[in-house]
């Protein structure tokens, strides 16, 4: 398959890491940011492949684990309404609320049904016009432009039965929140690629000026992934802190200009909370007020939730870096996906499930010969 | 039972765990862990005998020195016509399957039909008709039946069950307990094609040439394999929870290890596709006419070479091994080198955000 093929050469991987270990003289850590680089470091056993020197933290990229709990509760309300068709992305239906998840609901009777893509929810909206359609409208830059699409088209078809409830969330400022926190550990990222395929990364340079970070936006194969940590590596080596880009191949510096102002059109920043790491100012979106009747939020008036999370979960510390999945006490006993206390155990994209899924036995399985 | 209380599941003491879902979820037919909670904590912890424990596909035993399996599966399958196959070639070779994973020569099936009034009769005759050609080319007769028509909504168009009856020849000893360390593990062919075949039309996937359900009955394919070796440990059609549910169900049962190669895993180009755009893993995706045995190394080539000669068996590939290491796990070496654990789903699969 092109495109794919290349990036999980198993020679061209072979000669990356080749070049990292030459490359890295002492000790580095360096946080890939989006959930689906953290999915393909797990799942290709890259880091059995790097030298010691160099520590991978896996960052708050994963839409499903930084939803907070309250937004998750509001979700599980409106779609129990008999009058409601609760549409979402696939892996948010098994995050678990407070006392339960959307899968639940489902089996309870409520209509939840799993999307693709946020234009099928409106699909679904005009063919069931005796019932309200809303989308779970969650994730980073990266899906707000198909959301905002759904919005958009709602509006021009003049549709009274659909709404978002908006949950979105903005990568840049969720680095400074963790580069400027006193027990940040992190000298330099991979960047989202995919964000950047949106947003592109002009955004990223008064960031690594400010914190003096070398930040490379990175994709998403195996060969991407090393070549980003080489790229990174290099970097930090020759005393360099700068913003390259390693996704050519998607991302140019401007980002996808089209999508932007759909973004503008349709949604306002604004301050939101994070699970596990908490309000961060101006890290999200919601919709404008123009478009307050798709705000689901308004639409459904569910009001305040107050919410307690398990104590025994340290998701928050997996979700800054300052601890791996395995560290944690609950992991693979009281916490496993069957039975999540923590949303980075849901998704696959979750540091936790990823270590659960992929890497449990990690620490006893000796790095295999490349090739 | 008569009158007696409704048992409160939470009450009943067994040493497993069972989750705190109060109900049924979709998931819990998914064929992974929430499907082993519900048959062990639910099912077998009633039913318990020595034939079912094994959990095997089918059950073996013995009628006057006679050696027989006995199987059953239901298919609920939507849409019920699909690239390839119907929801009755399903329903008679998914039984077929099952005997012959058991190590059997299938010879008798029943069906029973529960359709939803509403339902044309030219569908139905479509369904029929396809399963009997599907019984004629796997050599069973379709011997018992049952009818039940229910209220519109009541139902979701069709749902078929059907059970079979197979002959055990002497000296065939399969069962999912017997893998061995030092066993090849072979699959049969392109894998994951089932389940693509199905979601593509679900989810209106256009593709050059549809991707077609592989539905087929395995069993002359697996009575080629017993003529050239009756040592063959373990068959397993990979179906729901695809061919990493499988390993795992049998990793478990014969405590052992396994290590595979991911770049020996057999796909074809548009089922990987496929499974990049939904989100999926192929190792977790139905099949419907794909087997995997466990072979000892000494038999393995020729297993190999039977199962190549056939025309289901074309595509057949030795994938890994049964080790000593971490028994009860998975282990893959991944394209580029790393080693990961290739652990039993939870539930359904659920497609990524992004």
């Amino acid at each position: 398959m092109r495109y794919i093929d290349e990036y999980r050469d198993a020679g061209a991987a072979r000669q990356y890491a080749e070049m990292i270990r030459k490359t890295t003289t002492r000790p580095w850590t360096l946080m890939e940011i989006c959930g689906g680089q953290t999915h393909t470091i797990v799942k290709f056993g890259i880091e059995s492949l790097l030298p010691r020197e160099l520590t991978l933290v896996h960052g708050p990229g994963c839409p499903v684990c930084v939803t907070p709990l309250e937004i998750i509760d509001k979700a599980i309300i409106i779609a129990s309404r008999p009058d409601v068709i609760f549409t979402s992305f696939g892996d948010m239906l098994r995050v678990p609320g407070s006392t339960k998840d959307l899968l639940s609901v489902k089996a309870e009777g409520g209509n939840v049904r799993m999307v693709y893509s946020p234009l099928d929810a409106v699909k679904i909206a005009q063919q069931n016009p005796e019932k309200k359609v809303v989308f779970f409208a969650v994730g980073f830059e990266t899906t707000a432009p198909a959301n905002a699409m759904s919005v958009w088209q709602a509006k021009r078809l003049g549709l009274k039965n659909f709404s978002i409830l908006c949950s979105h969330v903005l990568v840049p400022p969720a680095m400074e929140a963790l580069l400027s926190s006193p027990a940040n550990l992190v000298q330099g990222f991979l960047a989202a690629g995919h964000v950047c395929t949106v947003m592109g990364f002009e955004e990223y340079f008064p960031i690594s000026a400010k914190y003096n970070v070398p930040i490379v936006v990175t994709g998403f194969e195996p060969v991407d992934i090393l070549q980003g940590v080489y790229m990174t590596v290099k970097q930090l080596e020759e005393g360099r802190r700068e913003v390259e880009n390693q996704y050519a191949r998607s991302v140019r510096r401007e980002g996808n200009v089209p999508a932007q102002k759909l973004l503008a059109e349709v949604f306002d920043v604004t301050d939101r909370k994070w699970r596990g790491i908490g309000s961060i100012p101006r890290s999200g979106y919601r919709l404008k007020k123009e478009y307050a009747e798709y705000d689901a939020d308004i639409v459904f008036d569910v009001g305040n939730i107050t919410v307690q999370e398990s104590p025994l979960c340290i998701a928050g510390l997996v979700l800054q870096g300052l601890k791996k999945p395995h560290e944690c006490a609950a992991f693979g006993k009281q916490c496993t996906p069957e039975r999540p206390l923590g949303a980075p155990m849901v998704s696959s994209e979750g540091a936790c499930a990823a270590y659960y899924h992929y890497r449990r036995f990690a620490t006893e399985l000796s790095p295999a010969p490349v090739g | 039972m008569g009158d007696q209380q409704p048992v409160d599941i939470n009450q009943i003491s067994c040493p497993l765990p069972i989750s705190d879902y109060k109900q049924v979820l979709l998931a819990h037919g998914g064929g992974g862990k929430l499907t082993q909670q519900l048959i062990q904590k639910m099912f077998l912890s009633q039913f318990q005998n020595e034939y079912l424990e094994p959990l095997h596909d089918g059950a073996v035993f013995s009628v006057n020195g006679t050696r027989l399996a006995f199987s059953t599966d239901s298919y609920v399958v939507n849409p019920i016509f699909f690239p390839g196959g119907t929801i009755g070639e399903l329903a008679v070779n998914g039984t077929v399957n099952d005997l012959a994973m058991c190590g059997a020569r299938p010879r008798y099936l029943s069906a029973a039909f529960i359709i939803e009034e509403g339902l044309s009769m030219e569908d139905l005759w479509r369904v029929v008709v396809s399963m009997q050609e599907a019984a004629r080319k796997s050599g069973v007769m379709l011997v018992t039946g049952d009818t039940k028509v229910v209220d519109r909504g009541k139902g979701d168009r069709i749902f078929i069950n059907t059970s079979g009856v197979g002959v055990v020849d002497a000296g065939i000893n399969v069962s999912p307990k017997s893998a061995q360390v030092g066993d090849k593990i072979i699959v049969s062919g392109l894998i994951a094609v089932h389940g693509i075949a199905i979601m593509s039309v679900r989810e209106g996937l256009e593709f050059d040439t549809p991707i077609r359900s592989d539905t087929a009955a395995l069993n002359d394919l697996v009575q080629a394999m017993f003529a050239v070796s009756k040592n063959i440990h373990v068959l397993r059609d990979p179906t729901r929870g695809g061919v990493a549910s499988a390993l795992n169900e049998i990793a478990s049962s014969s405590n052992v290890g396994m290590k595979i190669l991911e770049e020996r895993i057999p796909l074809s180009e548009d089922v990987r596709g496929a499974c990049e755009i939904l989100g999926l893993d192929p190792l977790y995706v139905a099949n419907e006419g794909k087997l995997i045995a466990f072979v000892p190394a000494r038999d393995s080539e020729q297993v190999l070479a039977a199962m190549r000669g056939h025309p289901l068996g074309k595509g057949s590939v030795i994938i890994g091994e049964v080790v000593s290491d971490y028994p009860g796990t998975v282990i893959m070496r991944s394209r580029i080198g790393g080693n990961r654990v290739v652990d039993m789903i939870s539930g359904e699969q659920l497609p990524r955000i992004c």
